[in-house]
Order: structure tokens, then sequence, then C-alpha cells
């Protein structure tokens, strides 16, 4: 039976049995899942369980169940995007993020679902079909590391990973009420993860609980010499874990609360402020003006990385390939036939936006906006610690409700899209329903500076109940 | 004399040349041994572009492209970085190549060549760093190939590309700057030029009344001449006949000698240049002074210094330093042996011999041929014998010692040869007689028995010498 | 607005072949999202610096040190089509 286990309940249980008798628990659930959160399951997990068994608990991770975002390559393990272009995929070597939860004793339980390529927040672009959320199965995860958020809040893994374009793993999380953290960019190595926009994204922890976010950071963080953006800073995220925000000055941006944020959303978060300011903070209102703009500057620099990060699928090395009578139609037809309508759409105005008499108006001007974009959070940081606000301005939405209109969709990124142009650090913490499904409080702090986010967060935690909601699923 | 360009030709050429004497590739760290390798086997997640990896720079690289470009009297840029130049192409792993854009690595230099006129400059625009692509076989030809095979083991190897300006005027100016490119760049040790595909030339041409015309392919220095010198004349008879040249990109078949106009929608480019995001930039001009301390005396140079530290002169310092490997040698050579015979012997005589075999210098050891001018110094052998020697030893192997030995080249010791004059002398009155009386012919006889005596050993002319000084007392 | 005939040459740059009817639906859908973009004009950018990297990081580079190469079977692993050790794909023109 599904139920909510923090790492530390995990390892109570392995040291009470086994690390291979928690994850064939695990498996068994993942088999009669009704939410449809996991690409693949690996065949070597339970291997993987007795190794760590022999191991006698070595390790941050020893014996503990992880759930991976098919963007991340696992190697041995097929790793498709949940894309058709990636079909058959397994890669001959693991992302370093793989190779530092291995090296923890972590068990790879399996693949989880996303949308296309991380295009989307919704998880329905996924060649395997969409994910259901856990609380409502007729409402959409997120997305999209849909499946890495949905799984963890079915029981179905402890923790995940994700990753983190514009908001993909801040928006799932807060749709299915857990907790998830994009780093700072530069924090976690890409070396691995497969590039959707690769000045933006970042891979970031999903789990139960706040704890358990900053024991995954201080697996997977850290320096990476192949990876040339990964920065070289020693932190201890698990230190961060102190219940004590008296003196913490909180800004709250007035633009994240701008029309059509969902009424029940913006009571939550208001509240968990209050809270906040009973626990000893202070806040004050700060303006980010430039935020209305950030979305169109993310969605372009988003998608013109994204035209050429692309480009490989080609049909040539892997994945699938369709007949054409040279090569150039063949990887004209196998693009059309194996990428999915978003993706191929995303794919032509990246494309447009770097193209020869274009590329000023669109691209060039998108990078000078996403400047003015991270001025903002420069200048509203230097008087506050962290920027509050909602991850998402409404909760989740119905299955198919947005799909047939690309523009609405991107819409829903509004609060998530400006961290990432300004590489700075946040987390999504439950702080509510509204009508019954989970709302996210975001918290934001500065380059690096994830130890303050970490701490507010965990705090909150600490002094509230909103982390004991369960979904249905869920035991 | 001044060279006047009749048809105003302008050739400028874009040299690709392959740092394949890093040990490692610009990105990753496959080994850049690779050219006698099975296919894909020098490959990893980096340069074959599988979904996930990341690119790191090779310092190396860069310190090799900033050499490059102080060798060439360029101006180091301030900040740089790599850009992605967006084409599809099977040989092209990541759908892009990296490669640098609007701030090359260095710029601003220049190339003195022998020209149709003399000393002439070669201005060199820019030179920047890229990758190079995976190599390409069609099943059959380019236009009917059944099927394209590929190998990614040069995939991600560093390249240098060296653009000049339109300056040369002739193909066999373009061939000149390219064979001092190549001695360039192997004196600066970054660049081995004997291994295939290591330097590949684009050329842009023009004649007066035509526009410019690039021709791709071309794969050596000879290819390139003969690329340009066709294209020459395929404008010139096309603006006769009263047609246009037209700006145009065309294929250079190497087989046929011709070039092949290449408009296809395949070729219809938008590059969509934009800064790689997974690099960051670099600010490297401060390694400048280092690298500019650390460069090796480049030919010019070390010509000069041939003439005046070893007496040798003009056309042989020349010859000697048109190639790294022979000026070290000759240098070897000279410090064992009389450094004027040295330069005589290497430049002309071994260096011919060697060209005639398309053989390179490598085929011969220094101590071999010191020991050979050693032996026609010191008049032990003949100088047609030290050539005799040489050719063997190239021909068929052996010390030149076992050589000398085998083919009885030493001379002999004088009073042999003068006891053997006495001798025959003595016991040939006859043909003395004769000879004194006026018939030439009878000197002949008398040397041929000088020889008999010394088994071939003495010098005829020697011998000759002595017997007409003999019969003259 | 974005035009038909544009969208089959983007089509074309990025390798999506795009029949006449979806040329169509391209363009109208498209056309509303680079509209949406549009309004990045409204931004005065003047003497504004592009943002490409967020992090200040300059010189990050590697040493000219050889690692192990994949096996050539990895590396032929995921090719819908090989020969000889070679990947095979179809002729270029």
């Amino acid at each position: 039976m599904a139920e909510w286990l923090s790492i530390s309940d995990v390892r109570k249980k392995i040291s009470e049995s086994s690390a291979e008798e928690v994850t064939a628990a695990y498996l068994e659930t993942i088999g009669q899942s009704r939410i449809n959160g996991y690409t693949c399951t690996y065949d070597g997990a339970l291997e993987m369980a007795k190794q760590a068994d022999k191991g006698e608990g070595e390790g941050l991770l020893a014996g503990v169940p992880i759930a991976i975002k098919d963007n991340i390559s696992t190697k041995g393990l097929a790793t498709t995007c949940s894309s058709k272009i990636l079909e058959g995929y397994v890669p001959p070597y693991d992302a370093h993020v793989i190779e530092r939860l291995k090296a923890e004793g972590a068990v790879i339980l399996g693949k989880t679902n996303m949308d296309e390529f991380a295009m989307g927040t919704s998880t329905e672009s996924s060649c395997y079909g969409v994910t259901m959320n856990p609380w409502d199965l007729e409402r959409v995860p997120g997305g999209s590391s849909g499946g890495s958020a949905a799984v963890v809040a079915a029981g179905e893994a402890p923790i995940s990973l994700g990753s983190d374009t514009g908001g993909s793993v801040r928006c799932p999380a807060a749709f299915c009420g857990v907790v998830g953290l994009k780093p700072t960019y530069g924090a976690v190595s890409r070396y691995g993860l497969i590039s959707y926009a690769n000045s933006l994204e970042q891979i970031g922890p999903m789990a139960t609980c706040v704890g358990d976010i900053a024991t995954v950071m201080d697996v997977i963080g850290g320096y990476d010499p192949r990876d040339s953006t990964s920065i070289n800073r020693e932190i201890s995220y698990r230190d961060a874990l102190v219940d004590d925000v008296k003196g913490l000055k909180v800004g709250v941006p007035e633009e994240y609360f701008g029309e059509g944020v969902d009424g029940g959303v913006e009571k939550a978060v208001w509240d968990a402020i209050s809270k906040y300011e009973e626990m000893g903070a202070t806040w004050e209102k700060v303006s980010m003006p430039n935020t209305k703009y950030a979305l169109a500057a993310y969605y372009t620099i988003a998608m013109s990385e994204a035209s050429s990060n692309l480009a490989r699928f080609d049909g040539t090395r892997y994945g699938p390939r369709n007949d054409g009578e040279n090569w150039h139609v063949m990887a004209s037809r196998t693009r059309a036939e194996y990428f999915g309508k978003e993706v191929q759409r995303r794919v032509l105005l990246g494309t447009y936006a770097l193209s020869a008499g274009y590329q000023d108006k669109y691209y060039l001007k998108a990078l000078k906006v996403r400047t003015l974009v991270k001025q903002d959070f420069e200048k509203a940081l230097s008087n506050v610690d962290v920027l509050m606000g909602p991850t998402m301005p409404m909760p989740a939405f119905r299955i198919g409700e947005k799909i047939e209109d690309p523009l609405s969709l991107y819409l829903t990124d509004v609060n998530t899209v400006p961290m990432n142009l300004a590489g700075v650090p946040c987390i999504s913490v439950p702080c509510g329903l509204s009508d019954g499904l989970p709302v996210g409080l975001q918290i934001i702090g500065k380059q690096f500076d994830e130890a303050t986010i970490i701490r507010s967060a965990y705090a909150f935690e600490q002094n509230t109940d909103h982390n004991k909601a369960r979904p249905a699923e869920v035991i | 004399m001044v060279y006047d360009n009749p048809d105003g030709v302008m050739i400028g050429l874009e040299v690709h040349v392959q740092l394949n004497k890093l040990n490692t590739k610009m990105f990753c760290g496959c080994s850049t041994k690779y050219h006698d390798a099975e296919p894909n086997t020098h490959v990893c997640p980096v340069c074959l572009g599988l979904p996930g990896a990341l690119p790191v720079i090779n310092r190396k690289s860069v310190e090799a492209a900033m050499k490059i470009g102080l060798a060439l009297n360029c101006e180091i840029v301030e900040q740089t970085q790599f850009h992605r130049k967006n084409y599809y192409y099977p040989d092209l792993p990541k759908g892009f190549q990296t490669t640098q854009y609007d701030f090359p690595i260095v710029s601003g230099g220049k190339v003195v060549i022998e020209g149709e006129d003399g000393e002439h400059v070669v201005r060199i625009t820019r030179a920047h760093m890229e990758e190079d692509p995976g190599r390409l076989m069609h099943m059959g030809t380019i236009e009917k190939s059944k099927g394209t095979l590929i190998d990614y083991n040069r995939s991600g190897m560093s390249l240098i590309e060296i653009v000049s300006e339109p300056d040369m005027r002739s193909p066999k100016e373009a061939r000149r700057y390219l064979d001092k490119l190549r001695n360039i760049l192997e004196y600066l040790d970054v660049f081995d030029g004997s291994l295939e595909g290591s330097m590949r030339v684009d050329s842009n041409v023009s004649i007066m009344g035509g526009q410019r015309v690039e021709v791709k392919n071309i794969s050596s220095h000879k290819g390139a001449e003969r690329a340009i010198l066709f294209e020459i004349m395929r404008q010139k008879n096309l603006l006769r006949r009263g047609g246009k040249v037209v700006l145009e990109t065309r294929h250079f078949d190497e087989a046929r000698g011709v070039t092949i106009s290449m408009r296809t929608k395949e070729e219809e480019h938008d590059y969509r240049y934009f800064p790689e995001p997974d690099l960051v930039p670099m600010r490297v001009s401060d390694w400048g002074p280092a690298i500019q301390e650390s460069l090796p005396e480049l030919p010019d140079t070390k010509r000069e210094r041939f003439i005046s530290q070893y007496g040798i002169t003009g056309m042989h310092a020349k010859a000697l330093t048109s190639d790294i490997r022979v000026a070290d040698f000759f240098e070897i050579v000279a410090s064992k042996a009389d450094p004027r015979a040295a330069g005589t012997w290497v430049a002309d005589v071994l260096r011919g011999e060697l060209n005639y075999r398309n053989l390179a210098i490598t085929s011969f050891t220094t101590e071999d041929i010191i020991e050979i001018i050693g032996l026609v110094v010191e008049e032990k052998i003949t100088e047609k014998s030290a050539v005799d020697v040489i050719r063997t030893i190239l021909d068929v192997g052996g010390s030149p010692m076992d050589v000398v030995k085998e083919k009885g080249l030493l001379k002999v010791e004088g009073d042999i040869v003068t006891q053997a004059v006495s001798e025959s002398i003595v016991e040939n009155e006859e043909a003395v007689q004769d000879y004194l009386g006026g018939t030439e012919k009878s000197l002949n006889f008398l040397v041929g028995q000088v020889m008999k005596k010394t088994k071939g050993r003495a010098d005829a002319r020697q011998a000759r010498e002595l017997l007409i000084a003999a019969l003259k007392d | 607005m974005i035009t038909k005939d544009e969208v089959e040459h983007v089509g074309w740059l990025a390798r999506i072949e795009i029949d006449d009817a979806d040329a169509e639906d391209y363009a109208v859908k498209l056309s509303s999202v680079l509209d949406y973009f549009g309004q990045l004009d409204e931004v005065d950018t003047e003497g504004v610096e592009p943002t490409y990297h967020v992090a200040d990081v300059m010189n990050i580079f590697r040493e000219d040190v050889v690692t192990p190469s994949l096996d050539q079977k990895d590396v032929l692993a995921n090719t819908a089509a090989e020969k000889d050790g070679y990947i095979k794909a179809p002729r270029i023109i």
C-alpha cells in the first residue's frame, strides 16, 4: 500500500528489513499504479538494493529508492525524454547526478514521465500519454517533470529528480503538493541532462519534505569538470535545516499576484506570508517591473536554444529513422514523424527567432530583456533575504483544458520563468489547498544562497501542517 | 620586375589545419591518434553528440591557436567565445558545429611568400578555432551513391581555420602560400602535415569582370594549384563567351581535376550563429607574452641564421629551412661535420635523392650522412662513390661502411697507387714508348694496368696524373 | 503574421517536413506566439547588454589528457543502420 515516506522513514524500514524488501515494495506499488507516472522501471533496481544491503548502510542514500526524470541519462536504462524520436535509446553513460546517486548507494526505481523534451506545463505532450495528478485523476500533475512529482505524491518513490527550465520542477511540485527545488544555475552539473534550453535549466530534487531536498542536494550538488557552467563551491545543504526565521526579511513582488491568479491560491500564499510574520520574519512589498516581459523573453530564448539543441535528433546515430531519397529528406521526415507537435512548434519558432533578419528582433532582444529581469532580482534581493509568491497562479487544471491553445499554456508559467532567466535558486513548498488541490509557495533567493530558502522552507514546514495533507491515492 | 597580373586574378584561401599533435580532441578527452584505427573507436558521448553530453575546451587547443596567430603576426583578441553554427549534415553529430564567429581568437596578420615578382605579402584576415566533423564515405560517387558510411573518429578534432585576404595572384602563389603555411605550422610543433586530411583548403577565386567563386573540398597543395588554375580558366572562358561569373560555391573533383557547381537545396544555408551556452567566454590575451616567448625560431629567421652561422649559401639555407625536419637534421649534421659540406650534401644531394624516391628526411639517419661526409672530406671515397653509397642505403639498406666495403669504394692509399704506377711503367715498356712517341691511347692502357693492380680502388684520374708525372721524368 | 512560405522555409531550415495543409495551421499558431513575443518591442533596451550566461564565469578549460573512448559496439548500439563498423545513412544529395 502506497504511503509517504521520507528518507529517514525509508532508512528505518531498511534497518528493520532490507533495502531489497523496501525496493520490492515500491516496485509492487508502481505495478499497481493508476497515475502513469513512470515510463519504465529499472530491472536492475533489486540488484542495486542488494548491493546496498551488502554495503551495510554506507552512503548518504544507501538503499534509498529514487525516481529519475526521463531526460537524465542512465547507463543501460532507456532515456527517451518521453519522445518517440528517442524510442529505444539506451545511453552508454550515466549523467553526473546518476554517478553521484550511485556513489551514495541510491537505488534507481525507474524513469518518470514528462512533457516531451521538457516542453510543457502539464505532462500531456508525453508520447506515453499524460500522467494523472494523484489528488484528482482528471487533472494534470503539472510539468514538465509531472511524473517525478506525481510518483512522490502517490507514494511510488520517496524522492525523485526532475529538471527545471522554466518551472518544470516547481510547477508539478506545487500541483502535486510536494517539495521541489530549482538550484542556482551551475549548482548541479548538467552533464547527462538532455538539453532543452541549456542556459536556463537545472536538475532539481523533489521530495515529501524539505529535509530530503537538502539531503539529495548534498548528493547531487557540487562541481563537475565535465560541465563548463558548473560552479566550484562547497555548500552543505543539510546545515541549512534550521527552524528559525527570526529577522528574515521577505520581499513580496506584487507582480506575482497579477491578473488571473486564483483566489484560493492567493489566500493560501498570503496566509503563508502571515505565518512567517508570526514566526518572526518581516515582509515588504517589492517591485519587479520587468516581470511582465519575462515570459516572452523566456520562451524566445528557450525555443531558440531548443531549435539548436534538438538538431542532433536526425535519425542517424540513435532513435528510429524514416525513409527518404537522401539524408536530408530522411532527417526531415524522421523529425516530422517522431517529434510531437509541441516540440515541432518550438523548434520552428526557435529556428525563426534565430534566423537571418529576425535574430536581433527576437533572440537578441530577449537576451537584453533577460538582463533587465536579472537586474530586478539583484535589486530586490539587495534589500530582502528572500522573495515569496505563488509558484503557480492556479491549482492543477483539467487534462485537455489547455492543450489545444499553446499560448494559454505558456501563460501559466508566468511566475516560474523569471528565476530561470536570472539563474536564482527557488523552492516550492506546499502551503495549503484550494478547492482540495495543493497550492505551492515559492521562495526565491540570491544566487548560491540555497541555504536561506531551504531554511525558510524548513521552518515553514516545521511550524505548519500543510505537509501532512495527502492525496486520495495514498494512505 | 613587377608582376602585372593581366587577368586581375584575386585568390583568397581558407585553410583548415588539424591540430593533430595534441593528445586529445578539442572538447573531449578522446585521443587524436585515430588515423590507423577502426571506424568509430575514438569517440565518446561528447564527440558523438550523444544527448546530454557537454563540451569542455582543451587548454592546449587555445594555446596552439594563439601560437599560430602570433607566428602569423596576428593580434590576440581581448575576449572571445565559441558559437554554434547551425546546419544539418550527417558528419555533424550535434546538428551544429562549435566554432567562432564575431570574435576570432586572432586576427590581422601576414605571411611573406616568394611571389611572382619577389617577396610578396599575403595578409591574414583572421584565424579561429573550430571542431572537425566526422568523415563520410560515399558508397559510389557523391551524386549516385547508394548510401553514406560515417566514421566519427575525426569528429571533434581541433581545427584552426586560417583565412587570408585575396592577395594571391596566381595558382603558383597560392601553392607557395600553402607551402609556407604548412612549414610555419610544423615549426610550431602543433601539426603534422603528413597525416591524411590534416590540412584542407577552400579557395575564393575571382578575375576581373566577375564575382567571387568559392571552391571547396581541396585536400592537397597540388590540388589547390590545379583547382585554382581550372577555375581561372573556366571563368576566363565564361567571360570571353559573354557569360557572367556569379557568386557560387563549387566542389573540386580531384580525380577529374574540375570544379562542379553545388547549387542544390541542401546547400542553402542560414547558419543562425549564436553563442554556445554550454561554454563560457575566454579572456586569454594575457597568455600572449608567455606564448610569444615560447615561440620557436621560425623559417625566415632560421634561414638567416644558417647563412651567418654555417656560412652556407642562401639557396642552401632556404632549401634546408623549408621543412623543420630537414632543418633539424641539417643542424645535427653541421654540428659534427664540415658545415658547408653538410649544406651541400643535405640540401642538394640527399634531398634530391629523397625527393626522387618520394621519401621524407626521416628515411635517412644523421649518423649515416655524417659518416659519408666524413669519408668524402677525408678523401677516403670519391664524391661519386658517396652518391652511390646514399642511393644504396636508400634502396637496399646497410650502413655506409658496409656499402663502401661491399662495393670496394674505399680509395687506396697513395703509395699503393704510386707503386702500381711504377710497376706498370716497368712492366709495359712498349706502351711507355708508344706514349712517349705521341700515342695518347697508350696512356689509357697504362691507367687500366694501374686499376687492375689496385683492384679498381684507385681513383682513375689520380692514376692518370701520377702516370703522366712519372713519365715526364 | 508569418506566411505559409515562411513556414515551409523554416521547416526546411529545421529539417521538419511540413505538408501544405499543416503549413496553414502552423502559420496561424506560430503567428499568435510571435505576436506575443512582439511585446518585447515595448521594452526599452537601449544600452542594455544581452545576458548569455547568468554566471559570471570565464576561462574554463580541460587539460590535454586522454580519457577512454566508448567501445565501438556501444557507439553502434543505438543506430538504425550500421555496416563494417560505420554508421550507415542514406546518400547526401
